[in-house]
């Protein structure tokens, strides 16, 4: 299998803020197979940290198997996507039954954003309002589209996004994973170039952050990552650190295309 | 939940509960709030509320509708916003019952929660930024470009909601006066919350402006920013009003401007 640990540079940070006593954000990152997870848990006590914690584990230890056993070349974006949809699938089963056993995980869920690289591309899942951002020649865009009550209220046209700011219900997200016996993951693949900066995070960084300065930080710190993800804990914490926040960094270094023994590539320009 | 509060001239006529999903407000014996005055149109206005926003749209009323003073066409209510319709104020009051159940109310309101989609919602939008593959079956498939092209140019993403974007502005503005250098007398005001300094690559240091005040951290390179002839290590420093830095051949003064 291809192992990206050359091409991506990968940071994580995250921190229960200066309000909520635990933390029930997990996320995990594996540069070696190209796979960045993030949840940001829901639940009574501490059941949203399992919520969270159970689809991130599933979904980095599940995925890590499935990759292992496939050639690089045989995964395309559809069997990407296919990959993220199904193991989120599962995460979702998971947590379902554990909160229809479980008195006390009852109505626990997660919000859920994947981000799988392979062969010069980014296909990327996400369930509720955690977040991929990408910054590409110093200018910060947001990839995915949450699923929240806030969103549909924008695109319907009720609100402007100046009159998002002040709403009071950008805490309702649409979609969750472990709530009903299915949900719907949302996947999309993307091209990627080298230089590229993305940026997985919790809403307690983006709704607390604004773009502009997430935008002025990575592009600031871009020579230190870690200074980069502290930074931006640090800013959602000094702004009031009302949630908790979890930030992935990952920056592209170098193309990662699947063929690249000469063979491969004339068999690629006849198919 | 709340509510309005219709007065005329400083007196009371009656409260009214936005306990409806739409509530109008008009001239006509129809609407919920009817306020008989020829000032008033015959649909005035009305309020959606949606758990916890209400949102007054004017519809298209003659003499319009002000929110605080200032004329609207669509306003989310915030707590004791007054609005004026001909000589009528309605006072929109958020009823917290008592100060315990308000600080638990407050913390479940900063607690995601889920909300079951209805089947009446609206077919979810083609996502942010163009993506390769096709999307779901059902809903149109954006013109993906091959791989090799730049992603689709798109509308702006949407603006991130900062609770208390001002935190650190409530700094007093500093500024750096650079001593030595090609560009010695040289003024920079440090105005933006991260301001970097030195040559990338070479050696390069950023001043963060926090509540707590300034701050001055190594970003990169093999040497460390020198702050009153002290090198600096990884961690942050505060810095103080006429504290002189060293860094990357430049020397320069930090101060408070007022």
């Amino acid at each position: 299998m291809a192992n990206l640990s050359s091409v991506l540079e990968v940071v994580t940070a995250t921190h229960p803020g200066m309000v909520r006593s635990h933390n029930e954000d997990s996320l995990a990152a594996d540069a070696e197979i190209g796979l960045a997870v993030l949840a940001d848990g829901m639940g009574g006590y501490n059941a949203g940290e399992v919520a969270s914690g159970i689809a991130v584990e599933l979904i980095r230890t599940e995925m890590k198997k499935a990759l292992a056993r496939r050639k690089p070349e045989e995964l395309d974006g559809a069997d990407a996507e296919r990959l993220i949809e199904k193991h989120a699938a599962n995460a979702n089963t998971a947590i379902f039954r554990a909160s229809q056993s479980q008195p006390h995980y009852s109505g626990m869920g997660t919000t859920l954003v994947v981000a799988l690289w392979h062969d010069d591309r980014l296909s990327v899942g996400h369930i509720g309002d955690s977040r991929l951002y990408r910054l590409r020649d110093g200018a910060l865009e947001q990839i995915t589209r949450d699923h929240s009550l806030l969103q549909e209220q924008i695109d319907s046209g009720m609100i402007t996004r100046e009159q998002a700011r002040h709403s009071q219900n950008k805490n309702l997200v649409t979609r969750a994973v472990g709530i009903d016996p299915e949900v719907e993951t949302e996947v999309h693949t993307y091209s990627v170039q080298p230089g590229d900066l993305y940026l997985l995070c919790s809403d307690g960084l983006s709704d607390m952050v604004s773009d502009e300065d997430v935008q002025l930080t990575l592009t600031s710190l871009t020579a230190n990552l870690p200074l980069a993800a502290e930074q931006l804990v640090q800013l959602a914490n000094d702004n009031g650190g009302r949630d908790n926040i979890s930030v992935i960094l990952v920056r592209i270094a170098k193309r990662y295309p699947a063929r690249t023994g000469v063979l491969d590539k004339v068999k690629a320009w006849f198919k | 939940m709340a509510k309005l509060i219709l007065s005329l001239e400083g007196s009371v006529i009656r409260e009214v509960p936005l306990d409806k999903e739409r509530i109008s407000i008009g001239r006509r014996p129809q609407n919920d709030i009817q306020i008989e005055n020829l000032a008033v149109s015959g649909e005035h206005a009305c309020i959606v509320t949606i758990l916890n926003d209400s949102f007054l749209e004017d519809l298209g009323s003659t003499n319009g509708t002000l929110v605080n003073g200032n004329p609207i066409k669509k306003h989310i209510l915030q707590n004791n916003d007054v609005i004026e319709i001909g000589k009528y104020k309605l006072k929109y009051v958020v009823e917290l019952a008592t100060a315990a159940t308000a600080a638990v109310a407050q913390d479940d309101f900063e607690r995601t929660m889920v909300m079951k989609s209805s089947p009446g919602r609206p077919a979810p939008p083609p996502p942010a930024a163009a993506p390769l593959t096709s999307p779901p079956t059902g809903t149109p498939r954006p013109a993906a470009g091959p791989l090799t092209s730049p992603p689709m140019p798109r509308a702006a993403a949407p603006a991130a909601a900062a609770a208390k974007p001002g935190a650190a502005d409530t700094q007093p503005l500093a500024a750096l006066q650079l001593l030595t250098g090609p560009n010695a007398g040289k003024e920079i005001e440090l105005v933006k919350n991260l301001t970097t300094l030195g040559k990338p690559g070479l050696q390069v240091a950023v001043i963060t402006r926090r509540p707590q005040g300034y701050f001055i951290t190594h970003v990169e390179g093999a040497s460390f920013p020198v702050v009153n002839g002290r090198a600096l290590d990884a961690q942050a420093h505060q810095l103080n009003d006429h504290d002189v830095i060293e860094l990357a051949g430049v020397k320069m003064e930090f101060f408070l401007k007022r």
